[in-house]
């Protein structure tokens, strides 16, 4: 029944913490967020300091050994799971935000101007997105990068992180865009809504109030199935050598450079497996609470 | 379901194309590095371009597999003067083309005029400037391309006539851009000509298939004047990118021999090194730091001189490069031409500090946030950036910030002077220190440091026109002082080392050389 | 029909509009594809240079000639291979690339599919177990350290297969599987939840009341329906099977487009990169129709 006791979001919490996988890959998260948010400066290690003790296996002095440079690698590992998380988050969010305008004002308009919206999400949909995020970013240094440098150096490593968090977010907002129409489409015919679009609600209140509570979920569930797609496409632009720069280091860059240990002379496997194991995890907690984001908020009877 | 058949079907059909182009193995495999931007000896530059014109095609001189100087080629002698301007080429009478017809005096002199002309864009047309009017021509003040000092004086001999004794002028004519280029393939297919079927070839190989990103595939050629002496029948070389997938093809046996440093994995370089069957040697290149000194901080030579007093050179080929690199502060690599560098800038950090205060940044007080920048290429040169900036943080309380840049990017800024100090290097085209010592002359496009010297570009001048040896070698040696130690525009790293691939019990005649040359006149397979 | 005709037409519309973005961004980057570390040997020299290649002319012109020749199926010469047209260098790689993409994607939907069927079935553990090691090594792990990893275990290692290269059955497998496995797993993930969407549906009920055994309920009532959100999903996954046919390709030494796209930007190759550019989007424009088609042809019902 509309307007019931039990809000769909109490029900939904409700679910998901009865799914034990959902569940651990929280708790997954947060600890990792909270180590790679406090743990450096708890540890007292610096990750860019450059020891005497390079290339060193994980050993007592270094938890996770050293690398080229003599760095903790643990210490560049938890920033590492900083900026990733931070790259991953803020590049949801765009492609969210843009997301979300877009398939809403294709589901609420409908006729002709939902149709020529998804007609360019297919354009879109299928252009080498690679390209645009190569130009993104290469444009960003050739033009801003230098002007910054100068003036504000200390802000310059942010920039270029926030460069690619714009640039990686506007090039994975089409599912979500979607994926919102869909829903929009189905809402705006339930009677809440026709009630409100009867009575002449304003479109941004409808929009805030009425329309936006009820598409929280799928919202948030594609939120969390975006990130490690955000990730993943960080490291691949890590390994062209379009990414984070040195001396930052985020795990798709520590991965790709540990990939150069995968021969068959010499392996110096902490460089690879640390970084790895970390962002697998990550994206495996990720991806758990993402699934059980969604079958809280889509129950199918039946199901686990 | 028929989606599934569908699918079946379609699958096989696509193996069925994976699976043509499967040929026998050939004699010899070659891993040459990154596909060759074009093969056309006159205009290509890079390195591995430079490899399979050599196969194909050859000069009046070739190079010697075992120690890179020059020795006889398409002319079986030569004569100098006495003042050491005039060198005439006695062509050998059984040279001709793959394609039958003989290579004559006149068709060298043509193929040699047709480089120093502006149209073609040879852009290794510089090395004529050492020629009677190849500058000119080269600019354009001059526009008759008869007016090059080389002349035919009969059917086999070759007359050159040089603007100052150049020493390694029998070296430059076993380069790429001095080969004589078929005359009738050039007229019938025009720029183009390097695609023409058949491609008459002058070199000990003729070129059989040439596919993209795959492989080139080459077969012996026996009009070759010295065919006799060639022994693989057909040779493949290979190209690629990625430095792992050709160590493993090196080591499961599928590449005989790695020809190019760029396409063996880095990190791995101090254990391969090691094996018997990599090869190091002392290379002819020189990795160094180029200074803007166009605007503040680094207009100071003072500061300039600070810096490179407090790099410590030895971490850095200990830590970093580990291939047995010798540091050096110097521009020119030891033994160059058997010619032995100035000392330089030792590092003394105390000296340094002395300096920096001098210069009025006491401690690296009110010293501004410097970049050093650098070309992403390979983590090398990230590396030594990370030193870098943790060295004069140290010694000198200046803080570096680091700005990787893509290679294009890269080239843009330095030439356009937009930067603070920036990583350098320089390949030699021939064994002389005079290649290295010319980049900074006033008026040189390799120069980039906006560093202008009236008295080195007059000592150059004179070393030039010095007949001595010993004598010139102190003039570039009193140049080098000057530019390495007083005003200090570039400050060395290290010299390269050079390193390839080549399993003693699968593959001969390949020798490491100063001038990384392995001709193929001289590679055999080691049949079991 | 009417909405057919006009996709098609649009198509030439949206080539043209990247050839023309493309155009003009490209040559806002930093650095000319006449760049060398060594400078030209003269002006004159570096004048002749880019009068071949009409760079001395204003850039409308340029552009104007640029879609001239492109009209006439003429992409032009390539600036960094100078013996090569760029349809001469597409030519030569264009059928390797589309082998190895062919046969990824066979792998991923032969693989992806029965996965995702026989865990949703939830009848063998077997299954679930694969169905979970799938979804982890595909999801999580980047096609850059599955590459090395499986040519590091199964070339170098066992010596089963050939450490790279291309050209016949055997030299095909693991690249195949590199690119696959990534894309299986997703494709495992989309059919089991499809399934299970489905298996509870009424009208599936009502086939098992009818006395169908359970094999023919799966085949023709369940797969049909679940094979939807499969192929719905594959025109952004092909998108992304040509960002991870690069990597492979490069870690395989696999003669295709690959390494021509990464190159040619960071070379400044403007014609090849272009050229690569408008030849994706028509192979995946095309391939986006075909699989529209396809789920006309499953479920009449979309398309809406």
């Amino acid at each position: 029944m509309i307007g019931s006791s039990s809000s769909p979001g109490r029900l939904a919490l409700e679910r998901f913490l009865r799914d034990r996988m959902a569940v651990a890959g929280l708790v997954v998260l947060v600890l990792a967020a909270l180590a790679a948010g406090i743990g450096p400066l708890l540890l007292g290690i610096d990750p860019d300091r450059a020891g005497d003790l390079a290339l060193a296996p994980p050993g007592a002095a270094h938890w996770m050994g050293t690398d080229i440079h003599g760095r903790d690698l643990l210490a560049r590992v938890l920033i590492g799971t900083r900026i990733s998380l931070a790259v991953g988050a803020v590049g949801a969010l765009v492609s969210l935000m843009i997301g979300v305008a877009w398939g809403v004002v294709a589901g609420a308009a409908g006729g002709r101007t939902d149709a020529w919206l998804m007609r360019v999400v297919d354009g879109l949909q299928a252009l080498p997105t690679v390209v645009w995020v190569m130009l993104g970013m290469t444009l960003f240094e050739a033009g801003l990068a230098g002007r910054f440098a100068q003036r504000w150096p200390d802000a310059l490593p942010v920039l270029r992180l926030a460069a690619m968090m714009i640039c990686l977010g506007s090039v994975s907002w089409l599912t979500m865009a979607r994926v919102i129409r869909a829903q929009t489409l189905v809402l705006r015919q339930r009677p809440f809504l026709l009630a409100a679009t009867a009575l002449g609600v304003p479109p941004v209140r409808w929009f805030l109030r009425h329309l936006l509570p009820n598409l929280s979920g799928v919202i948030l569930v594609y939120l969390t199935l975006s990130v490690p797609s955000v990730v993943l496409y960080e490291s691949f632009l890590s390994f062209l050598g379009l990414g984070v720069r040195p001396p930052q280091a985020s795990l798709g860059s520590l991965i790709a450079d540990g990939a150069s240990q995968l021969n068959p002379i010499r392996v110096r496997w902490w460089l690879l497996v640390f970084p790895a194991g970390l962002m697998a995890l990550l994206l495996a907690a990720l991806n758990s609470v993402g699934a059980g984001l969604r079958a809280a908020f889509e129950p199918r009877e039946g199901s686990r | 379901m028929p989606a599934v058949w569908l699918l079946a079907a379609w699958t096989l059909l696509v193996g069925l194309l994976t699976g043509c182009g499967q040929a026998e193995r050939a004699d010899l495999v070659i891993h040459n590095g990154p596909e060759p931007e074009t093969i056309d000896p006159q205009i290509l530059t890079g390195q591995a371009d430079g490899r399979i014109a050599s196969a194909l095609f050859e000069g009046l001189t070739r190079f010697n597999p075992t120690n890179g100087t020059a020795m006889p080629g398409l002319a079986s002698h030569w004569e100098i003067s006495g003042d050491g301007r005039t060198y005439t080429f006695f062509l050998r009478p059984e040279a001709r083309w793959s394609t039958g017809e003989p290579i004559h005096a006149e068709e060298v002199v043509w193929s040699w005029r047709r480089v120093v002309t502006p149209a073609t864009a040879a852009d290794y047309s510089s090395q004529f400037f050492c020629v009677r009017n190849g500058r000119a021509l080269v600019n354009g003040e001059l526009r008759d391309p008869s007016l090059l000092g080389a002349e035919a004086v009969d059917a086999r001999t070759v007359r050159v006539h040089l603007e100052n004794p150049t020493p390694y002028f029998l070296e430059l004519a076993a380069s790429r851009v001095f080969f004589p280029i078929p005359r009738r393939a050039v007229e019938r297919w025009g720029d183009q000509w390097i695609r023409a079927d058949p491609l008459p070839c002058s070199g000990p190989y003729q070129l059989l298939g040439w596919r993209v990103n795959d492989r080139f595939r080459l077969r012996r050629n026996p009009r070759y004047w010295d065919a006799g002496r060639v022994d693989a029948e057909r040779i493949d070389v290979l190209s690629g990118d990625n430095p792992s997938t050709a160590l493993n093809l090196f080591l499961s046996g599928e590449v005989d021999l790695i020809s190019d440093r760029k396409i063996i994995p880095g990190e791995l370089g101090p254990e391969l090194a090691r094996r018997p069957d990599f090869h190091r040697f002392d290379y002819l290149g020189q990795d160094f730091i180029r200074f803007n000194t166009t605007r503040k901080p680094f207009q100071d030579a003072r500061v300039r001189r600070a810096v490179a007093l407090a790099i410590d050179r030895e971490r850095i080929t200990t830590r970093i490069t580990r291939m047995g690199e010798r540091p050096s502060a110097g521009i020119t690599p030891a033994g160059t031409g058997g010619y032995q560098p100035p000392a330089g800038l030792p590092f003394d950090p105390q000296a340094a500090r002395r300096l920096l205060a001098e210069a009025g940044y006491p401690g690296g007080g009110g010293f501004p946030t410097v970049e050093y920048a650098f070309n992403v290429g390979s983590r090398i040169y990230e590396q030594t950036g990370v030193e870098i900036q943790a060295m004069l943080r140290e010694h000198l309380g200046i803080r570096v910030e680091l700005r990787p840049l893509e290679w294009k990017t890269y080239l843009a800024e330095m030439s356009a002077l937009n930067y603070d100090f920036i990583r350098g290097s320089w390949i030699g085209d021939y064994d002389d220190p005079m290649t290295f010592l010319d980049c900074f002359l006033s008026d040189s496009g390799n120069n980039r440091t906006g560093w202008k010297d009236a008295r080195y570009d007059r000592l150059l001048r004179e070393a030039a026109s010095e007949g001595v040896p010993q004598r010139r070698a102190g003039i570039l040696r009193e140049a080098e002082t000057l530019l390495i130690a007083e005003a200090v525009p570039v400050t060395g790293l290290y010299s390269h080392v050079g390193l390839y691939a080549a399993d003693p019990r699968r593959v001969a005649g390949v020798w490491p050389n100063r001038m990384d040359e392995h001709p193929f006149f001289s590679m055999r397979r080691i049949r079991p | 029909m009417k909405s057919w005709a006009s996709r098609l037409a649009l198509v030439p519309v949206l080539l043209w509009a990247v050839a023309t973005l493309c155009f003009f961004l490209l040559r806002a980057l930093p650095g000319g594809p006449f760049d060398r570390e060594r400078p030209a040997a003269s002006r004159e020299v570096e004048a002749a240079l880019r009068a071949r290649y009409h760079w001395d002319e204003p850039l409308g012109r340029q552009y104007l000639r640029y879609l001239g020749n492109l009209a006439r199926g003429d992409l032009g010469p390539s600036l960094k291979y100078r013996n090569h047209s760029v349809n001469d260098l597409l030519g030569q790689t264009v059928p390797v690339s589309l082998s190895l993409g062919a046969l990824a994607f066979a792998v991923a939907m032969g693989l992806g599919i029965p996965v995702g069927v026989f865990s949703a079935l939830g009848r063998n553990r077997w299954a679930d177990a694969t169905a979970s090691l799938l979804t982890l090594v595909g999801v999580c792990v980047p096609v850059f350290v599955l590459g090395p990893l499986l040519v590091l275990v199964f070339a170098v290692g066992l010596e089963w297969f050939p450490v790279a290269l291309w050209g016949g059955w055997t030299r095909a497998v693991l690249p195949t599987l590199t690119l696959g496995l990534y894309f299986a797993a997703r494709v495992a993930r989309w059919m089991r939840e499809g399934m299970l969407e489905v298996l509870q549906s009424p009208h599936v009920q009502a086939a098992r009341a009818r006395g169908l055994g359970e094999g023919a309920v799966i085949l023709r009532h369940v797969l049909p329906v679940a094979l939807v959100p499969v192929v719905s999903y594959t025109g952004p996954m092909l998108a992304d099977l040509l960002t991870g046919s690069f990597v492979v390709e490069n870690v395989f030494q696999i003669p295709g487009t690959g390494a021509f796209f990464v190159n040619s930007f960071f070379s400044r190759d403007y014609p090849l990169m272009m050229g690569l550019v408008l030849f994706y989007c028509l192979v995946l424009q095309v391939l986006s129709l075909i699989t529209d088609l396809l789920l006309r042809w499953i479920d009449p019902r979309i398309g809406s």
